[in-house]
């Protein structure tokens, strides 16, 4: 084929994925500036034909968006600096220390990356319940402080410290505490810088356990009080829009700044097949 | 303190939350899976019983455990071989020397994937409105009459595929991106100066190196697949005559909603035994492949 008409082939079809895949973003961003009402006419409008912010304060000021959004920031920020923590120490074990067990351990973690979430939720459940835990931010936080994902992660990239390292500063008299705080976990700051991004994000999008968990509205998420707007007010489509403008800018902002960590992690993430 | 006892110190947090909050619950859904656990029993934990199999057997002569199970098949089915053909058609676009901006397509293509489902749904539902919707407004343009989307039993699932696939694709594109970047140059160089045609050398480099990529990406998407949830819950809520209640709705439902216990765990555990028997054989079938 002519080179010339293979470019602009190829180019017009990216153009055309481009658009597809980022239409319904910038249409929901337009519609969230409509008057109520607007949006449902023919033909669709694209543009507002009085842009304001109505439909964000009435999101904000009645509807309790301003909860969820805390409610959000606190759960994904709590998971993220809690799991940071547990994988890390643990991913670090499996890599460099030697203990009794280790390889029979390492493939029990493993083994659980087949099973779904899923079919732990039903009891997980019942014993938050008999904890008196459900409907608090805890009954989301606490099941998520450790994965084995990320333990898995956090161990392929701490192979790659040299032994050396830690030998030297124990012959210096440093404590195992000491060694992992100032010498390791310096080295692991890209995997950290990876995985925090990762699993705020995860923890930020997940739907089906806060729905489960979360029983009353004080403590919903803001997928979970974005469904639950949803069901009331199936037909302002407006105001969901600007109800999903909130939801997915802040993730979206936080992955347009951050790319790089976080396609390196969904690399290193999808070996583990 | 030695590196022995040190090691155990690290391990310790992580052991714990996931033993108590991860491995525990699994063992405890099997044994759930066995009882009748309901309302009752939530109540008042004497009301338990032993029903042993009795859970499943029931689900295996229910219709609504068939047909949820029915829905998910339709949307693995459907919903991964078109996913990963976008993905890779979307990958072998971006890898392309022709292609102009790569950075920009790239994070374009891949934005879906880090947006929320919930809030992205409603946005589709609002695309697939019947009366309002862009979709029907673009095809009515060319003539097409308006489509049912989400409220057509017969439409709502290919309409949620089509949300799905637009959601997902970009994940699977990055890894097949970096597939593709793996594959060593002078291998096409040989094949053009013996004269292979583009296809061919899509048929007899690219798609063999990626063979080990594709695999990969499969097995991930199908387990992806299984799981749908969230997509039926905000855009159909299971309907419409409940055409889009999935596996994980009924589980839903059968435990959250009308809080039987023993049932949902039992449509848990067959779920996880077909997901894992699926898994097996695709490896095994990739395996007789390379064999071969």
């Amino acid at each position: 084929m002519n080179p010339r008409i293979a470019k602009a082939v190829i180019n017009g079809l990216l153009i055309g994925g481009a658009v597809v895949a980022l239409f319904p973003l910038l249409w929901m961003v337009s519609v969230s500036f409509m008057r109520p009402g607007e949006a449902s006419a023919l033909p669709p409008p694209l543009l507002p034909a009085h842009a304001g912010w109505q439909n964000y304060e009435e999101l904000f000021t009645r509807a309790g968006m301003g909860r969820y959004l805390f409610n959000s920031f606190a759960i994904s920020t709590a998971i993220t600096v809690l799991s940071l923590a547990c994988n890390l120490m643990a991913g670090y074990a499996f890599a460099k220390l030697r203990f009794h067990g280790r390889e029979r351990l390492f493939h029990g973690l493993l083994g659980m990356l087949v099973i779904p979430a899923q079919v732990a939720m039903l009891p997980l459940f019942l014993m938050l319940k008999y904890m008196g835990l459900v409907n608090s931010y805890a009954a989301v936080i606490v099941p998520a402080m450790a994965t084995a994902f990320g333990i898995f992660l956090v161990r392929q990239y701490a192979r790659s410290i040299p032994d050396e390292l830690m030998e030297a500063a124990r012959i210096d008299g440093a404590g195992e505490l000491r060694i992992f705080a100032q010498i390791v976990l310096p080295l692991l700051k890209p995997i950290m810088v990876t995985l925090a991004i990762y699993t705020f994000l995860t923890a930020w999008n997940d739907f089906m356990w806060p729905l489960i968990a979360l029983t009353g509205q004080e403590h919903y998420t803001l997928p979970i009080g974005l469904a639950s707007l949803a069901r009331e007010h199936a037909q302002d489509s407006e105001l969901m829009m600007a109800g999903s403008v909130v939801t997915v800018v802040p993730v979206l902002a936080l992955f347009l700044a951050m790319q790089r960590y976080y396609i390196e992690g969904l690399l290193l993430g999808s070996v583990k097949g | 303190m030695n590196p022995q006892r040190a090691a155990w110190w690290f391990l310790t947090p992580a052991i714990l939350v996931l033993g108590v909050f991860f491995l525990l619950p699994v063992i405890a859904a099997l044994g759930l899976s066995l009882t009748d656990y309901d309302l009752y029993a939530l109540a008042d934990i004497r009301h338990l019983r032993f029903v042993a199999l009795g859970n499943y057997w029931d689900l295996l002569h229910q219709p609504r455990f068939w047909s949820a199970l029915g829905h998910t098949f339709h949307f693995v089915l459907v919903g991964v071989p078109l996913s990963i053909m976008v993905s890779l058609g979307a990958a072998l676009l971006l890898h392309s020397p022709l292609a102009r901006c790569k950075p920009f397509f790239r994070t374009a293509l891949f934005a879906p994937v880090v947006t929320t489902v919930a809030a992205v749904a409603l946005v589709w539902r609002y695309i697939f409105n019947t009366k309002y919707g862009m979709a029907n407004y673009v095809l009515g343009a060319v003539g097409i009459h308006p489509v049912d989307w989400l409220g057509d039993p017969h439409w709502a699932m290919p309409t949620i595929i089509l949300f799905a696939v637009w959601k997902n694709f970009g994940y699977n594109m990055i890894i097949f991106l970096a597939g593709l970047q793996a594959i060593p140059g002078d291998l096409y160089e040989a094949a053009r100066i013996d004269g292979a045609s583009p296809l061919q050398q899509f048929r007899h480099i690219t798609l063999p190196m990626l063979a080990p990529t594709l695999l990969m990406v499969s097995i991930l998407t199908v387990s992806g697949y299984f799981q749908l949830f969230a997509e039926p819950y905000v855009m159909t809520e299971g309907g419409p005559l409940q055409s889009t209640t999935s596996v994980l709705y009924l589980m839903y439902n059968e435990g959250f909603k009308w809080w039987n216990f023993g049932t949902a765990s039992a449509v848990a555990f067959l779920l996880f035994v077909i997901m894992f028997v699926v898994t097996a054989l695709m490896l095994r079938v990739a395996r007789r492949g390379t064999a071969a």
